[in-house]
C-alpha cells in the first residue's frame, strides 16, 4: 500500500463511453467542481477548480485573489517607511513578527544602519516565537484536514503561551507593529525572559505528545506517506522555498546560508525531509520539518534568551527617514520560506516601490503539478502540507 | 410486550401504535444525553470545558439545540428534487428505528420477539443507505453526491463483516433471535459469547481467541456503518463540506442527527447482545431481573458509546481506497477464517 503512485498511462481525460453488463452504452464525463473559496480546507479563501474522474484529480487549477488588498500599492502612498509596517503585519497574518522583520531589515540596508545588539536578540527571539506560533497552526490544521481535531485545540492551547509572550511585550496578539525600522517599539517587559523560558521547558513534552498522537499515527502516516511527492529537481525549478523545499530534501535555509540578524552565533540545525515512512518530498515528510523546526527553534530561543546584552532597542535615526535613492532587495526565512522585500528609493519620505516575494505564492503555484493523478481526499492533504496563507498570497 | 399490552387495552390497533413507539421514549432522551456526553468527552480530550452555562455543566443545552433547530425556517434549495429532498431524513431515521424492533432491552421487553432478529436487523437497517443516497442526490449538489457515493460504497462493504462477525456469534448461541441469544449466555460474565459461551472449559478457551477477534472486527465495521471517525468519509468536513447533509438544516438536519445516533447505539446494542450478554448482569443472579436487565443493557450499550466517542476524537480518518482494502482485504478474510475454526471446534 505504500507504494507511491502512478497515474495509469492509458488514462482517458476526454468524455468515454462505458459498456454496461447487459449491452446498454453509457456516457462518462469528468466532473469539475469548485473547492472553495468557502471550503473547510481550503485554509482561507483559496479556490480550486477541481477536474475530478470519480475520486481521482485529473487537473486542478488554482483560482487566487480573493483576499487582495493592494499591499503594494498601498505601501507606495504612506507619508512614512515606518507606516509600512502595519500592513506588512497583515500579510501573513500568522507570522507577522517576521514580515516585519524582513521589512525594516529592507529599509535599514537601504539606510546603511546597524542596529544595536540587544535589538537583534530580541528580534531572533521574537520571530523563532512566531516561528513555532506559526507551525503550529500549519500542524494543527493538517490534523484537522485528516480528520483529527485534537491535536489542533492541543496546538492551539500552546499557541496561545506564545500570544501571551507577545502581548505582554507590544500588547497586540496577532498583528504586533513591533519591530520597527532601526529597532523594536518597546523594550522586553521585566519578567519575559523567565516566562519565555518557562514556555520552552513547557513546550519540548509538547512536542512529543504531539507526535504519539499524529505524526506517529498509523492512519495519519498511510494518509500522508507518499502522496504529492514534490522531488527535489521540481522543488528547485518552481522556486519552492521553506519545510517545502526542505521536506523534499534540500538543505537550504536562509537562516544558515545568508544569515541575517544574528542566527549565526547559535547552534542548531537545519531540518530536511528523508523520506522516512515513504518517499523524500511527500506530505509527511514536509509536515516532519515543521514539527522538528519547531524543536530547533525552541534551541535557538533558549541560546538567545541566555545572550541577550543589555542596551538601547532604538538605534539613533530620524523621525522622518529618508534613504538616498536607490534599491534593496532582502530575502528571510519566514515560516512558510523565503519572504523577500524589493525596496525602491527616490530620495522622498515614501517608498517609490515596494515588491514583496511571497513564499507561500510561490509554494502554492507548484500545486497543480503534484496533486494530478491523486484522490480527492490526497489533494486535501497535499493543500494543507503546502501551508498556505492567503493573506499572503493574494498581499 | 405486546400480550402485556393486549391484556389492557384489548385487540386494538392502539396497541401496535403503543408497542412501535415505545423504544422512541428510549432513544429520544438517549440522544440527549449522547450528544452532551459527546461534546463533554471530547472537550476534556482537548484541554477546554465545552457548554456550561445552560444548565448545571450545560446539561440543558442539547434541549436548546434541539429547540434552536425546530425554530428554523425549513428550507429546500431551489433545484432540489423537493420529494427526495424531504423524505431523506425519514428514510435514514426509519431504517435504524425499525431495527430497533428486534433489539431486547430486557428479558420482559423486546418489541418484536422474531425468530429471524439478527438477519432482520442486518436487512432491515440496509435501508438507511436508500436514504442517504436519496439525500445525496436529491440536494442537487455534487459535494452531497459525492458524499452519498461514498456512503452507499462504505455500508454495503461493511455490512459484509459486521454480518460474518454476527454469524461467528450466532453459531455458537445456536439462534437468530436475540432474546435466545441472551438467554443463552445468562450465568454471569464467564457466559458471555466473547469469552466462549457456557460451553465445557476446553471449548471456551479454544474458541477465545476467535471470538474476541470476531467482536473486536464487528465493532469495527459497527463505526464503519455509523459513518464515524475514522470512518465518516461521506460527511468528511475538510474534503465534502458536510457530505450527504450539506444542504439540510432546520429540524431535517436534526432528524438526520439523530439517526446517526441511534444508528450508534444500535451498532453498540447488537455487539453487546451478540458477544456481551445483553442485558445479563456480569454477577450471576446478583442484580438481575428485568429492570436491571435494562440497566445493565443500556450501561452495556453507552460503553460502546464512549468507545465510539473516544475514537472519534483521538484517530484521523482513512481514505476510501484505504477503508475498501480494510473492509475487503482484512476484516472479511481474518472473519472467514475465524467462522471456519468457530465451526471446527464445535462440531469436536
Amino acid at each position: 500500500m505504500n507504494e507511491p503512485k502512478v497515474l495509469p498511462t492509458d488514462y482517458v481525460t476526454k468524455p468515454g463511453e462505458f459498456k454496461t453488463s447487459t449491452g446498454k452504452t453509457l456516457r462518462t464525463d469528468e466532473m469539475i467542481i469548485n473547492m472553495g473559496p468557502q471550503h473547510p480546507s481550503t485554509h482561507g479563501v483559496l479556490r480550486l477548480e477541481v477536474v475530478l474522474d470519480g475520486e481521482i484529480v485529473v487537473d486542478v487549477i488554482p483560482h487566487i485573489g480573493y483576499l487582495h488588498r493592494c499591499f503594494e500599492k498601498h505601501a507606495e502612498h504612506m507619508t512614512n517607511y515606518q507606516q509600512v509596517i502595519p500592513y506588512a503585519d497583515r500579510m501573513d497574518y500568522l507570522a507577522s513578527m517576521n514580515n516585519d522583520w524582513a521589512y525594516a531589515l529592507a529599509v535599514e540596508r537601504l539606510l546603511n544602519i546597524v542596529v544595536p545588539p540587544r535589538v537583534e536578540y530580541i528580534r531572533v527571539i521574537m520571530a523563532e516565537l512566531q516561528r513555532i506560533a506559526s507551525h503550529l497552526i500549519a500542524i494543527g490544521t493538517y490534523g484537522i484536514d485528516m480528520g483529527a481535531f485534537t491535536p489542533f485545540l492541543w496546538c492551539f492551547r500552546d499557541r496561545e503561551r506564545i500570544l501571551d509572550l507577545f502581548e505582554m511585550t507590544c500588547g497586540a496578539r496577532l498583528l504586533y507593529n513591533y519591530i520597527w525600522v532601526g529597532g523594536v517599539s518597546h523594550d522586553l517587559p521585566p519578567g519575559f525572559v523567565e516566562k519565555a523560558k518557562d514556555f520552552c521547558t513547557y513546550f519540548r513534552p509538547k512536542i512529543k505528545e504531539l507526535n504519539d498522537v499524529l505524526s506517529f499515527n498509523e492512519i495519519f502516516i498511510k494518509r500522508t506517506a507518499n502522496v504529492g511527492v514534490l522531488p527535489k529537481d521540481v522543488a528547485i525549478n518552481y522556486a519552492c522555498s521553506g519545510p517545502m523545499l526542505r521536506g523534499s530534501g534540500v538543505n537550504w535555509d536562509l537562516r544558515r546560508d545568508d544569515p541575517y540578524g544574528v542566527y549565526d552565533k547559535f547552534e542548531w540545525e537545519v531540518q530536511i525531509g528523508k523520506g522516512e515512512m515513504g518517499t523524500v518530498g511527500d506530505c509527511w515528510d514536509r509536515y516532519m520539518v515543521r514539527v522538528r523546526e519547531m524543536e530547533q527553534s525552541v534551541k535557538i530561543i533558549e541560546q538567545a534568551l541566555a545572550g541577550i546584552p543589555e542596551g538601547n532597542v532604538q538605534s539613533a535615526i530620524p523621525k522622518r527617514i529618508r534613504p538616498d535613492r536607490g534599491e534593496v532587495y532582502v530575502r528571510t526565512e519566514s515560516p512558510r520560506g523565503e519572504l523577500g522585500f524589493y525596496v525602491v528609493s527616490d530620495g522622498t519620505a515614501s517608498p517609490y516601490r515596494i515588491k514583496a516575494r511571497s513564499p507561500a505564492f510561490v509554494n502554492l503555484s507548484v500545486l497543480p503539478e503534484i496533486s494530478r493523478g491523486c484522490m480527492l481526499a490526497d489533494l486535501v492533504a497535499i493543500v494543507g502540507s503546502v501551508d498556505i496563507v492567503l493573506g499572503e498570497v493574494d498581499r | 410486550m405486546e400480550e402485556l399490552l393486549r391484556s389492557i387495552l384489548g385487540d386494538t390497533t392502539l396497541v401496535y401504535v403503543i408497542a412501535a413507539a415505545l423504544p422512541l421514549l428510549f432513544i429520544l432522551p438517549y440522544a440527549l444525553v449522547t450528544v452532551w456526553l459527546e461534546m463533554k468527552v471530547s472537550a476534556h480530550m482537548q484541554d477546554r470545558v465545552a457548554y456550561m452555562y445552560t444548565g448545571p455543566h450545560g446539561i440543558a443545552q442539547p434541549i436548546a439545540d434541539i429547540l434552536k433547530l425546530l425554530q428554523k425556517e425549513d428550507t429546500v434549495p431551489g433545484m432540489a428534487d423537493k420529494l427526495l429532498y424531504t423524505l431523506s431524513p425519514f428514510f435514514v431515521f426509519m431504517g435504524t428505528y425499525a431495527a430497533f424492533a428486534a433489539i431486547p432491552f430486557s428479558s420482559a421487553y423486546i418489541g418484536s420477539n422474531i425468530d429471524l432478529g439478527v438477519f432482520y436487523i442486518v436487512a432491515i437497517s440496509s435501508l438507511v443507505v436508500i436514504g442517504i443516497l436519496m439525500a445525496g442526490w436529491a440536494s442537487n449538489n455534487k459535494w452531497s453526491l459525492f458524499g452519498a457515493i461514498r456512503s452507499v460504497a462504505q455500508i454495503v462493504s461493511y455490512e459484509i463483516p459486521t454480518a460474518l462477525a454476527l454469524l461467528v456469534a450466532v453459531m455458537i448461541t445456536q439462534s437468530l433471535n436475540l432474546q435466545e441469544v441472551s438467554r443463552f449466555q445468562e450465568g454471569g460474565i464467564q457466559n458471555w459469547v466473547v469469552f466462549g459461551g457456557p460451553l465445557p472449559l476446553l471449548k471456551k478457551l479454544l474458541l477465545i481467541p476467535f471470538t474476541l477477534t470476531a467482536f473486536v472486527i464487528l465493532f469495527i465495521a459497527g463505526i464503519a456503518e455509523v459513518n464515524r471517525t475514522p470512518f465518516d468519509l461521506p460527511e468528511a468536513e475538510s474534503e465534502l463540506v458536510q457530505g450527504y447533509n450539506t444542504e439540510y438544516s432546520g429540524m431535517k438536519f436534526a432528524i438526520f442527527y439523530l439517526a446517526e445516533y441511534a444508528n450508534m447505539f444500535l451498532v453498540s446494542a447488537v455487539a453487546a447482545t451478540l458477544f456481551l450478554g445483553g442485558w445479563n448482569s456480569p454477577f450471576g443472579d446478583f442484580l438481575s431481573g428485568p429492570i436491571w436487565g435494562f440497566i445493565w443493557f443500556v450501561t452495556k450499550g453507552m460503553f460502546f458509546i464512549f468507545l465510539q466517542i473516544w475514537i472519534r476524537w483521538t484517530l484521523p480518518r482513512l481514505r476510501v481506497d484505504q477503508l475498501m482494502y480494510m473492509s475487503w482485504k482484512v476484516l472479511t478474510p481474518f472473519l472467514f477464517a475465524c467462522i471456519f475454526a468457530v465451526g471446527l471446534i464445535l462440531v469436536l
